[in-house]
């Protein structure tokens, strides 16, 4: 630890002397309500340094603290994000509206382990249909987008970033540089993080927890004409040696090349007022294997590939009473994963599966959305996407291995996809009330409808996809009021969607599983419906000039259609804090906690989390010395060192204990 | 018009193209797919022999063979066979077929032959030939190499009724990670140079991954004769390549176990089965 500390001192200071003082904007990173829309601010340049969160934290993080958003963890990294309590399969997640698949079966990196803070400027996250912009969703989608200068004369900026953790001996380095004039703009920034396994509460090690991460990220924009522009922007994401203790297996490699081109015209006057049109390209690749752990039944390698190619063009503009947006947009993407064991006797054959069996997924979609100011205090919103989607399988090998189970199947499988709400919103100061209905459907996942012998370390079983599936369908209902008078606030929400022809695993006594010692085998089907009930609450307020006082609570309820409780479904759990800020010095205290977890799921492995508090605390200063700018940024987290998992920590896996962290950022 | 013009003037040219390929006398070999195994000679023929991979198996062997003479290829010749292994103590033969012309050729015979052990460093197996061409008889013999597989494709047994019966794997030859479609052949020892062919029973099997916690694989079918011809056959699911044990359980007519063993969490594997690496 010690060495880690001289470190980052000598780092810090070696920047110090370059560092300049740049004007600051005053934007909180606080969540802007906006009926089913959370909008995270990760940050706009410097400012993003200072303020509630601990700068250098995860991107998951930052998007935790949307009401919306919840994570499943499988360890220190790449946490699957939920929306409204919906995972991957019911869910989209983009990064400046591109579309992106994991290359994982085991879902051990969602796309959100692509980026990193440094490179985002906010993330939108969009609650049941009004999230079916950029693909068919039935829990909503969360758009994450880059960070970017603009066509403005700022000229030469940047700033250099360094973190430490306690808890996991974590490094973060991190530097930005960025160049804006008129006609031209380029933002680039790289990000490192390495640490070591972390401890959870009492000091225990939690092995396999480590992870090392590099992140590169470019933007440029040339301004063609004086309404006419264009962008390129790259990512490229390394992770190396990545543990994930609640998983029999581990990651070696998981690297991202994510590319794209846009074209950007705006107009003042004429019919549009905005219209981007964007082609773009990723490729994933994801090396699992359990090389690292000592005691295995058998020795195996599944690595998975992922590429992606889409395009789409949005057009936004007002008319009148109406402000709408359309787009068009489509992308192809090709996904492998294979499996091969390694068995204890030399003179035997490895064992090979094709664990997805090369699916192609094409889509094409339209979405269009019109809000309509009735008068002064009515408004609604509609939204009406519609999508064309097919899997094709690739592979001969991959095709025949499914045809033992489905002898009957076709290569190819194309649905059409439907999703629409509408909303009604009044608002009379100082409330706001607002009424949505929504109808949507989604294909199934890759995993779902081609999935061969994947292992689900939860419950223990292998799952088998099944293709003939129908569309899964939700029809939801939300209602959601705001009011803010004075220095009080208060937000609350809630949502329920019924779907139908829900698809979950269920177990096939009949079949014998491929992976050794385990629990059976299921194959994915449809229930009749299932039905998920998400609410949160918000409360905030300041007194006494400097101080806030915040609060929340988020209730979700899941039961299928025989009522019993659905799998990884978020129990009672409540945020209180209290946060101080005078000029530059700021101060927040915080308790989260959750009750006992009453409604669990057996079936899928799940026991009962018990209650847990956590408190967490945090300081920081901006500091000007010699008229540049540094923010520095210490806080503890788990003060109380509490031994605890949440209903989301895969297995139980139990959560770090006590961490203090320093962040310092330089801007110049 | 024009377009008319040109598509019979094209088909003109093929049609001449195609009749005069067909003027040109051909000499296809025969046996151009196949490999060499082995030349038998007597004083009048020669005798090449012939299989897919140019090797001679302990287990099922498809073989093919072409009868020469100092010019020609003989056509109608009238041929048996028996294989003949020379042990220390014994000699025996295995289940063979009839000999027939391969269909759609002039020159090719084609047999199949059961070699239940293989050769070692005493023990060898023989091949003899009696043909007749034209009313003259002819014979021919020679030792033939038969080599062991690393695998086991062939099961020696006696069943509860005190028969001795030899069960041999013909299809997969080439197993793939699909339903595969599986065939066998079961014969019945009568003497040491005789062994029939059972009809009527049925092969059950289990294929298992020992070195996977034994896990089995869906959907498989028993084998029983489908009438198309003297073997059984059904199908085989292989959920993964590697190497897979095919146990077996021999039934009668009247559905009577005769050999094999269920498998079970306590019993790993039947005392009769099939090995299949891939
Ligand atoms: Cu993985
Ligand atoms: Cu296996």
């Amino acid at each position: 630890m010690k060495k880690y500390l001289i470190f980052w001192l000598v780092f810090t200071f070696s920047f110090g002397i370059r560092a300049q003082e740049k004007h600051a904007k005053k934007q909180d990173s606080l969540i802007i309500p906006q009926e089913l829309t959370e909008v995270i601010l990760i940050g706009k340049k410097s400012n993003k340094h200072h303020l509630e969160n601990k700068s250098l934290a995860t991107i998951e993080t930052y998007l935790e603290e949307a009401n919306a958003v919840d994570f499943i963890k499988r360890g220190a990294y790449a946490w699957e994000p939920m929306i409204q309590g919906m995972a991957s399969e019911r869910s989209v997640v983009t990064i400046d509206g591109m579309r992106i698949y994991a290359a994982c079966t085991d879902k051990m990196d969602p796309i959100t382990s692509y980026v990193e803070i440094s490179n985002l400027a906010k993330a939108e996250i969009k609650k049941g249909q009004a999230g079916a912009e950029n693909g068919a969703t039935i829990g909503g989608a969360i758009d994450l987008e880059r960070q970017k200068s603009e066509f403005e004369n700022t000229g030469w900026s940047g700033n250099a970033q360094s973190g430490i953790e306690s808890i996991n001996e974590q490094k973060i380095l991190g530097a930005a540089l960025q160049y804006a004039s008129n006609k031209v703009f380029t933002d680039i920034d790289f990000m490192y993080r390495d640490a070591e396994n972390y401890k959870a509460g009492g000091d225990k090690e939690i092995n396999y927890s480590q992870f090392t991460k590099y992140n590169f990220s470019a933007t440029s924009g040339f301004k063609l004409k004086e309404n006419k522009s264009i962008e390129a922007s790259f990512i490229f994401d390394e992770a190396r040696d990545v543990g994930y203790p609640a998983l029999p297996m581990d990651v070696s490699l998981a690297r991202a090349y994510i590319g794209s081109l846009e074209y950007i015209t705006n107009s003042e006057y004429g019919f549009f007022k905005e219209w981007r049109t964007k082609i773009y390209y990723n490729d994933v690749t994801h090396i699992m294997d359990d090389s690292q752990r000592p005691d295995v039944p058998i020795r195996m390698d599944m690595p998975g590939w992922s590429k992606t190619a889409g395009m789409y063009s949005k057009l936004k503009g007002t008319t009148k009473k109406h402000t709408w947006d359309l787009s068009l947009n489509g992308h192809f993407n090709k996904s492998l994963a294979e499996m091969t064991m390694f068995p204890e006797d030399p003179n035997e054959k490895d064992m090979f599966m094709l664990t997805w069996p090369d699916v192609n997924t094409i889509y094409t979609g339209f979405f269009g959305k019109d809000l309509y100011q009735i008068n002064k205090e009515f408004s609604t919103e509609i939204s009406l996407g519609m999508g064309v989607h097919n899997n094709n399988i690739q592979n001969k090998f991959g095709l025949e291995s499914l045809r033992i189970f489905y002898p009957e199947m076709e290569d190819s499988n194309t649905r059409f996809l439907l999703n629409t709400g509408a909303q009604l919103n009044l608002s009379t100061h100082p409330w706001t009330l607002s009424i949505g209905l929504g109808y949507g459907e989604r294909a199934p996942s890759v995993s779902e409808a081609y999935g061969f012998y994947l292992f689900n370390s939860f419950d223990g079983f292998d799952y088998i996809g099944n293709p003939n599936m129908r569309n899964e369908k939700s029809s939801e209902i939300n209602i959601s009021t705001h009011y803010e008078h004075k220095s009080f606030s208060l937000s609350f929400n809630s949502s329920l969607y019924h779907i139908s022809d829900y698809i979950i695993g269920k177990p096939d006594p009949s079949l014998s599983p491929m992976n050794i010692g385990i629990n059976g085998v299921k194959v994915y089907e449809q229930l009749a419906h299932a039905k998920l009930w998400s609410n949160d609450i918000q409360i905030t307020y300041s007194f006494l000039k400097d101080f806030t006082a915040k609060a929340k609570a988020v209730y979700r309820l899941g039961r299928d259609d025989s009522n019993t409780n659905l799998p990884l479904v978020q129990p009672f759990t409540f945020e209180a804090g209290l946060r101080y800020r005078k000029n530059s010095f700021y101060a927040e205290a915080n308790v989260e906690s959750a009750t006992k977890q009453f409604d669990y799921s057996p079936e899928f492995g799940e026991n009962q989390t018990p209650a847990y508090s956590v408190v967490n605390l945090a300081l920081s200063k901006i500091l000007y010395v010699n008229t540049q700018k540094m923010v520095l940024k210490v806080g503890g987290e788990n003060l109380f060192d509490e031994y605890y998992s949440t209903y989301s920590d895969w297995n139980n896996i139990p959560r770090p204990g006590r961490n203090l962290y320093a962040n310092l950022i330089y801007s110049f | 018009m024009k377009l008319l013009k040109y598509i019979s003037f094209f088909a003109a040219t093929i049609l001449f193209s195609c009749s005069f390929n067909d003027d040109t006398p051909i000499q296809i070999n025969e046996a151009k797919d196949l490999i060499l195994v082995q030349e038998i000679q007597n004083e009048a023929h020669s005798i090449k022999i012939f299989t897919e991979d140019g090797k001679l198996e302990q287990g099922y062997n498809k073989i093919y063979f072409q009868i020469k003479d100092e010019e020609d290829f003989i056509s109608n010749a009238e041929v048996s066979w028996t294989p003949v292994m020379h042990m220390e103590a014994m000699s025996h033969s295995g289940p063979h077929s009839e000999i027939n012309k391969k269909a759609g050729t002039e020159t090719l015979y084609e047999g199949y032959i059961i070699f239940q052990m293989a050769q070692n460093n005493t023990e060898y197996w023989e091949l003899d030939f009696n043909y007749s061409v034209a009313g003259q008889e002819y014979s021919a013999k020679d030792i033939i190499e038969v080599i062991p597989t690393e695998r086991n494709r062939v099961s020696v047994f006696t069943g509860s009724d005190g028969v001795r019966y030899i069960a041999v794997l013909i299809e997969p030859q080439a197993p793939k990670v699909a339903v595969n479609d599986i065939s066998a052949a079961i014969f019945r020892m009568e003497n040491m140079m005789s062994f029939p062919m059972v009809n009527s029973y049925t092969l059950k099997t289990d294929p298992r991954m020992p070195s996977m916690g034994n896990h089995s694989s869906p959907n498989n079918e028993d084998l029983f004769q489908a009438g198309l011809d003297d073997f059984y056959h059904g199908k085989l699911s292989l959920t993964m390549s590697g190497y897979w044990k095919i146990n077996l359980q021999l039934l009668n007519e009247a559905g009577e176990v005769l050999k094999g063993e269920e498998v079970t969490e306590t019993n790993e594997s039947s005392s009769i089965y099939f090995e299949i690496e891939f």
